[in-house]
């Protein structure tokens, strides 16, 4: 977007950022451009997101990046140290960590953006009903909320696997619902503060009923807070799914799921180490990005930032 | 002339944005004796930007920069956040609009009115009880000894306000800068604690500089009056004269209030001129 | 217009029960202004929620345009004849929507058609162009907020508009242009007022009638005219003049 910017006569940026739109479409972009301003100013924020960038782009192109085949196994060649040949080593079977790690991006981000879609939503969902309806409503869904935050998140997520079996798809969903309890939390907390604002007696005085001011007039408002939110969990999320696959519970080998690969090398971490901590160093700097990049999110999104 | 307490030349404060520096205060010179110095203007003029300026609570992107700002002779211009501190409530004093927001709600009034005099004047737990009791008395509140163990949510916006002067007058500060003190107070308990506030300060021999949006008051309360406009000071004249403002801004501001004493069907609306951004100023009448 | 007879409005339940408003009556006719001043904690702009809608603990009769309310619960005819503006226009409009969304929407919700041309109309009443169409709060002044607010309460085309403070946020010279604004838009629409408000001037300006409240009760219905000559029948009417003075 920064090129685009450049190549342009000077006046897009004026029209952008002009206090008196004129169409609903330059009010739009002109909002989407001020945000775009205050995340580009974060420079760490930045490096999140090019990180963030290079993996999806890891993602979609891992069968024309990566050297050789995920599967393919060389008993002759297991356990080589980093070579001009196999760049991060090999593993026990003699499969190219590098190549593992790049199909397993795929992986990673599936089991993220899964989570990342589900716990949100039902959180928001949960948590905003329960603090616009109040009374018996907000009772009944926030002592559940509580029974999900009372254990421990991974140990749920176990129970839920293991009671459902062990596969990746399983796992995903293990660990949304053990995700959404924080967000329905969050949500409920910023309705509490929204439903008592001028704005929404005024849209009930409009006529406004109670679906239309949830959707339209309340979720707007809390949206923002839990896409930071999600951003900052990212990492929570990666690192758990890694545990799970740690466990044998989430991926089932042959598949390259990083935390698998990590429990894998668990055997030989002393004398062949960079077996498990190639897969490791993946999940550090991706957790580290999402987190950088929930910073960055933070100081667009905030209301509080914006009002500047 | 004796030194002024407070003397200020050229003060401006810049604030950097994506649409190039703003400037919220262009160029402010007064001076503060012993008196009450009232800064007029309406919201985005400046005037309580000012008063943040001299007590260095301007915080960054903003910048503050100024020909001379200084105390007694002594320049206080962007010390180090340190000595600021050390001047803040000891030489210093800031009221606000809301003492809802200025107290801190987890303390008792009498513990922040004495851990704010023991941070200045040191002394021990007995001493600063006793002051604490004394200022209690100084803005007239019964029974200090009650309120003294209360908490901030338990008093009266009235009752806060002047919780909040006796706070900034324990140190015994020579300056005290009052940000719209009375704005959130119902009109029967402002004229009480004006009053607290005036005597204090004339017992006192202290600088006041009171910042409201109140024309009215502030020719009531003050002696000399600065009128503020888009960051500058348009006018300066002595508070009894103030209805006989030059300047149109000033004119047109005590026109467009309504009175109950003179009806009018339609109220002047106050025409902006944009001479008024940049007009030169009369040089300050010498004190 | 308005019949408000033995209003009682309460916060909380016993033992914690906090009584806001007590045994209040009065009646605004059509086309009258009528004023409620009081200090802080009087009750005067919960006796204005209550007639909103926006309170549901209350008893007593509340009476608009010869028919009678209940509880909360209000039908749209309701909100075709009775709009409120809120006191901070920096809190009564929607931090993420557009004025263009504002307006859109109240105009929706009120089953209207040809929405462009109203919105437009509904602009240029409050005094403010077409440019402000697609403008967010933020690029708003106080002054242009309150206007939009006014307008959203117009796009019903209500004959009663509640008016809780919509100056006291103000600056003096905005509050004479949005004062003038009330004004001229009661002549033009034929709008009946109940303003609430702590400035007596304020309220001497724009209204006809006024009563004066304290902890809760009506102490006193008093003509503005009174009002102007300092004539309060009660120590605390004129209490409240002279240190308004």
């Amino acid at each position: 977007m920064s090129e685009t910017e450049l190549s342009r006569p000077i006046s897009r940026r004026e029209w952008l950022l002009s206090d008196a739109p004129q169409s609903r479409r330059q009010a739009q972009l002109g909002a989407l451009y001020q945000g775009w301003l205050t995340f580009r100013a974060n420079k760490l924020a930045m490096f999140g997101l090019i990180i963030l960038i290079l993996l999806f782009g890891m993602a979609i192109f891992a069968p024309w990046l990566a050297p050789q085949s995920p599967f393919s196994q060389n008993l002759a060649d297991r356990l080589q140290p980093p070579s001009a040949e196999h760049w991060l080593g090999t593993d026990s079977f003699g499969r190219d960590i590098l190549s593992r790690l790049i199909h397993g991006s795929r992986i990673t981000l599936f089991i993220v953006g899964t989570v990342a879609l589900i716990a949100p939503v039902a959180g928001l969902l949960i948590g905003t009903v329960a603090g616009f309806a109040g009374g018996w409503v907000d009772q009944v869904l926030m002592r559940i909320t509580d029974i999900f935050l009372a254990f421990p998140k991974l140990i749920l997520a176990l129970a839920f696997v293991a009671a459902l079996g062990a596969s990746i798809g399983n796992a995903v969903l293990a660990l949304a619902l053990t995700a959404w309890p924080p967000y329905a939390r969050l949500a409920r907390a910023e309705t509490l503060t929204i439903r008592n604002a001028d704005y929404i007696a005024a849209a009930r005085l409009q006529g406004a009923g109670p679906t239309r001011l949830l959707i339209r007039h309340i979720w707007p408002l809390c949206v923002s807070s839990l896409i930071v939110r999600v951003a900052l969990d990212m990492a929570g999320i990666i690192l758990s799914a890694a545990g799970l696959g740690f466990l044998g519970l989430g991926a089932q080998p042959p598949m390259p799921e990083w935390g698998a690969m990590i429990s894998d090398g668990r055997i030989y971490i002393l004398d062949y180490w960079w077996v498990a901590a190639m897969p490791g160093l993946a999940i550090f700097i991706v957790s580290l990005a999402f987190n950088l990049l929930g910073d960055g999110l933070r100081d667009v999104l905030d209301p509080k930032g914006a009002k500047e | 002339m004796s030194t002024p307490l407070l003397s200020v030349k050229n003060l401006c404060v810049t604030f950097a944005s994506r649409r190039g520096d703003f400037q919220a205060v262009r160029g402010v010179s007064f001076e503060l004796g012993r008196e009450r110095l009232g800064v007029v203007g309406e919201s985005g003029s400046g005037k309580s930007m000012t008063g943040r300026a001299i007590l260095g609570l301007v915080r960054p992107p903003g910048r503050v920069t100024a020909d001379r700002m200084e105390l007694e002779g002594q320049s206080i211009l962007n010390l180090p956040e340190r000595r600021m501190r050390k001047l803040r409530g000891s030489r210093i004093s800031m009221v606000m609009q809301d003492p809802k927001f200025s107290l801190n709600p987890v303390m008792t009034v009498g513990d922040q009115i004495m851990e704010s005099y023991r941070l200045h004047a040191g002394g021990g737990r007995a001493a600063a009880r006793k002051k604490a009791l004394e200022m209690l008395n100084a803005v007239r509140i019964r029974d200090p000894e009650r309120v003294m163990d209360t908490y901030p949510h338990e008093v009266s916006g009235g009752m806060g306000q002047r919780i909040m002067i006796a706070m900034m007058l324990a140190p015994d500060p020579q300056i005290l800068i009052a940000d719209e003190p009375t704005s959130a107070l119902d009109v029967s308990v402002r004229g009480e604690v004006l009053n607290i506030m005036d005597g204090l300060v004339r017992d006192r021999g202290m600088g006041l500089i009171f910042i409201s949006h109140d024309l009215n008051l502030v020719a009531r309360f003050c002696d000399r009056v600065l009128i503020m406009y888009a960051g500058r000071v348009v006018e300066s004249l002595p508070a009894r004269d103030l209805h006989n403002a030059r300047h149109p801004y000033t004119q047109g501001l005590l026109r467009s209030q309504p009175r109950l004493d003179t009806p009018v069907e339609r109220l002047p609306v106050l025409q902006r001129e944009e001479s008024w951004r940049s007009g030169e100023l009369d040089p300050l009448p010498e004190t | 217009m308005l019949n408000v007879s033995d209003l009682d409005v309460w916060f909380g339940d016993p033992p914690d029960r906090v009584d806001a408003v007590r045994g209040a009556a009065f009646s605004v006719a059509q086309g009258e202004s009528f004023g409620l001043v009081g200090e802080s904690g009087s009750g005067k702009s919960t006796i204005l929620r209550a007639i909103a809608g926006l309170i549901d603990s209350w008893s007593g009769q509340i009476e608009v345009d010869g028919r009678q309310i209940e509880g909360a619960r209000r039908d749209r005819g309701f909100y075709k004849t009775v709009q409120m503006v809120f006191q901070d226009p920096y809190a009564s409009l929607h931090p993420r929507h557009s004025v263009d969304a504002v307006l859109s929407e109240a105009l929706r919700l009120q089953g209207m058609g040809d929405i462009d041309r109203r919105i437009t109309r509904l602009l240029e009443d409050v005094g403010l162009g077409k440019g402000f169409r697609f403008r967010y709060p933020h690029q708003l002044s106080g002054g242009q907020r309150q206007r939009v607010a006014i307008a959203r309460a117009l796009a019903a085309e209500p004959r009663l508009l509640l008016l809780d403070e919509p100056t006291s946020a103000l600056d003096v010279s905005v509050q004479a242009e949005i004062l003038n604004l009330l004004k001229e838009l009661r002549e033009e629409h034929g709008l009946t007022y109940v303003m609430v408000s702590h400035d007596l001037a304020v309220v001497g300006h724009i209204c006809d009638r006024l009563a004066v409240m304290q902890q809760g009760e009506i102490v006193e219905i008093m003509s503005v005219d009174a009002l102007r000559r300092g004539a309060g029948e009660q120590d605390y009417t004129r209490h409240l003049i002279a240190a308004s003075q």
